[in-house]
């Protein structure tokens, strides 16, 4: 199945955009970078902490089933437009990637869908591709669970 | 014996990057790569090398020529290396819109 989301990584540079059309609203979209509860649910891993307005910080972590904490990151919100824009950073604690600065638009294509299109800087070339050819495995399997979850939570509720 | 290289770390020298594009696009002899560079002719002999056991070049004897050919499956191979990443995305953004459809319902 050809997937949504487009990734233009240009050879050479240090930058990278990610593009998505999706099959909501443009407010539901956003709304779904804004709340903590349903980016910790997409994301796949805790939000300890999301405030997201100018000035505003977040902090993600996830642990394994034992507790240990496998993935933490932290970054600073720089602009909140509402249904338009964010732009903030993004840092992956105790990895050598560095800082990436993420600026998140959004767009309305008609009543129902909308569109995301992510550029995302990062401290060089050499970082952009080291992230890019990171093992993506494990992250994919669980997000994999996380729906799997949340699909069936979904129909105890019913 | 040859080592096996990483691909990656063969394309993420610029000379040899050029060496790819120029030969993607016509098949060369060493001698004509190395005339499109002010590279020392050895330099770009050793690149080619490299390229070569990374298997993103391939040799071809034509007559009393040797012909280097893009190896189209390794370029391929290249390019497919953000596809895990894609992959990662698509999943969470696919997984946001089942969660905002559902959203959508409960309000």
């Amino acid at each position: 199945m050809e997937l949504k989301t487009k990734i233009n990584a240009e050879d050479g540079k240090q930058e990278l955009t990610i593009t998505r059309e999706f099959e909501l609203p443009l407010a539901l979209l956003f709304k779904a970078f804004t709340e903590p509860e349903i980016v910790e649910q997409w994301m796949g891993t805790k939000v300890l902490k999301l405030e997201c307005k100018k000035y505003g910080s977040y902090q993600f972590e996830t642990s394994d089933s034992k507790g240990n904490v496998v993935f933490r990151a932290n970054g600073v919100i720089h602009e909140v437009s509402p249904n338009r824009k964010i732009t903030r950073t993004f840092e992956m604690e105790n990895a050598p990637f560095g800082v990436q600065l993420e600026i998140c638009e959004f767009e309305e294509v008609t009543e129902g869908t909308s569109k995301l299109n992510m550029h995302v800087i990062y401290e060089s070339g050499e970082k952009r591709d080291q992230v890019l050819k990171l093992p993506f495995k494990k992250g994919i399997n669980m997000a994999h669970n996380r729906l799997q979850d949340i699909v069936s939570k979904l129909n105890v509720g019913r | 014996m040859n080592l096996r290289r990483d691909v990656f770390q063969a394309i993420a020298d610029p000379t040899r990057r050029a060496i790819l594009l120029l030969v993607a696009a016509q098949s060369m002899t060493a001698g004509a790569i190395a005339a499109n560079f002010d590279t020392a002719r050895p330099t770009v002999s050793k690149h080619l090398q490299i390229l070569t056991e990374c298997e993103l070049l391939e040799q071809r004897q034509n007559g009393r020529e040797v012909y280097y050919y893009i190896n189209a499956k390794s370029m391929k191979q290249v390019a497919d290396f953000i596809e895990p990443f894609r992959k990662m995305w698509d999943d969470r953004f696919n997984l946001l819109e089942t969660i905002m459809k559902n959203y959508t319902i409960k309000e």
